[in-house]
């Protein structure tokens, strides 16, 4: 299983506590969690990224294994202890105040 | 005995406010979807517990609540806007063309007869339609086609803030957009034209008289009277006798003609109440003193309303969403502020107490009044 860490708005949204854990079939990428996550939680649909684009929201961050992963392809492969389930990938809505 | 329901929207949550009806002791929600914008909560007048919200952040976008239970628990449906076609492009600030981007939705209008349709205003400007309780949204794009690279934003973004249904002619409709103007559907929302003679933005428009173009802040309408509507527009406050086809001037006495907002007693329609704000970046009342104005002659002859509001250092603002009527006799009238309160007057105005004085900035109110 794959862990994800939401930010405590969408664990709002979705009533869900701030790690879910996710199957991913196929190669552990941002874009296939997203996929997953957004099967199963359909209402976080939009709120990560566009519902036609796919673009990662703006102030919409991933960080992994203590490493910015923002700005990566989202088709590039997770850091193995991502795909193993021993660290999580985290959600983070960028630091600004509000 | 009748009850009232005040639906409050605020930069971080919707409060539901509920009294009897001699609205006295009112009790006060907890934070709803708290956290997020709440841009608009409202209603459905077919089914008064269906409620629907606008949740947004400028981190995780637009989300739409929908509630059965007259706002104890919500539920999201569908928030994916889509604009039809090819989205085009609209005038930015400079007069540059910039193309469409839905960015959030800022009006939620149920319709007057079934609970599962609601529309929704969005920014950058469009019209949207559910018919099945905002699972999907499909928009109204002919709206977008009256000169619409001639629209732009105001200051708050360019918003489809106001959507009117006319209650006697179910296929008619107005909506309006900060910078666009009043617009006006015969068919149910298939064909729009624009509504804005007789408006003049002579600072804001190369032309003062331009087809689309000026700073509608809101327009509201008494259900007895769907051909009467009044405008608070940028500056000047407007009225039409003819379903918008010709608008004039009715600022009167008033102290200063900017403001946001606009409402219409409930059992008399040539009654209207603004809040005058001092200038269009000075964006509080004038001389620090909170007062409503009241119209009793449909514009023009106006009456400062003064008593239980604040009449010194008062510097918030109330935007275009924030005052709403109840249905009760006496008229009540409600309105929230950019500092937290929310005042409501039981006697039409005449005086005024605070509900809640210390909540997020208020960006919209509504009314419910309850069997």
């Amino acid at each position: 299983m794959i862990r994800v860490v939401l930010p405590m708005q969408l664990c709002n949204l979705a009533n869900v506590s701030r790690e879910v854990e996710l199957n991913v079939v196929g190669p552990t990428t941002v874009s296939m969690l997203l996929d997953a996550l957004e099967v199963r939680y359909p209402m976080l649909r939009g709120t990560i990224r566009d519902q036609v684009t796919l673009q990662r929201r703006p102030f919409i961050r991933f960080f992994a294994c203590g490493e910015d992963l923002s700005q990566e392809s989202e088709t590039n492969p997770l850091p193995e202890e991502v795909a193993s389930g021993k660290e999580p990938l985290r959600v983070v809505g960028a630091m600004a105040g509000g | 005995m009748s009850k009232v329901r005040v639906l409050v929207g605020t930069r971080k949550g919707a409060f539901v406010l509920t009294s009897d009806a001699g609205r006295e002791r009112w009790e006060i929600s907890e934070p709803q979807l708290a956290g997020w914008e709440i841009y608009h909560l409202k209603g459905s007048p077919a089914n008064p517990d269906r409620l629907y919200a606008s949740q947004t952040s400028g981190w995780f976008g637009q989300v739409i609540q929908r509630s059965n239970d007259g706002g104890k628990t919500w539920e999201p449906v569908g928030n994916k806007f889509v604009y039809e076609g090819s989205p085009g492009t609209h005038q930015w600030y400079d007069g540059s063309q910039r193309p469409w981007e839905f960015k959030r939705i800022w009006k939620l209008e149920p319709s007057l007869t079934d609970p599962e349709t609601v529309y929704a205003g969005a920014e950058d400007a469009a019209l949207f339609r559910s018919s099945d309780g905002g699972l999907s949204w499909q928009e109204l794009a002919g709206l977008r086609s009256v000169k619409g690279n001639l629209w732009a934003p105001g200051a708050g973004g360019m918003c489809l803030h106001t959507i009117i249904q006319d209650p006697v002619n179910p296929k008619r409709m107005f909506t309006a957009i900060s910078a666009a103007g009043t617009f006006r559907t015969d068919d149910g929302g298939q064909t729009w034209r624009a509504v804005n003679q007789g408006l003049k933005s002579n600072s804001e428009l190369p032309d003062a008289d331009a087809e689309v173009g000026h700073c509608v802040h809101c327009i509201a309408m008494h259900p007895s009277h769907p051909n009467v509507l009044f405008m608070q527009k940028h500056w000047d406050v407007m009225r039409t006798d003819d379903a918008g086809e010709s608008w004039h001037e009715v600022s009167g006495n008033l102290p200063t003609d900017f403001g946001y907002t606009i409402a219409v007693h409930s059992h008399e329609p040539e009654t209207i109440y603004i809040v005058p704000i001092k200038s269009d970046s000075e964006h509080y009342p004038p001389d620090g003193k909170l007062r409503v104005y009241r119209s009793r002659t449909g514009g023009n002859e106006w009456e400062a309303l003064t008593k239980g509001l604040p009449q010194s250092n008062y510097y918030v603002n109330v935007f275009r969403s924030a005052m709403a009527v109840d249905a009760l006799d006496p008229c009540g009238v409600y309105f929230g502020t950019t500092g937290g309160q929310v005042y409501a007057s039981d006697d039409s105005g005449d005086s005024w107490a605070p509900i809640v004085r210390d909540l997020p900035p208020v960006l919209s109110v509504e009314v419910q009044t309850l069997p």
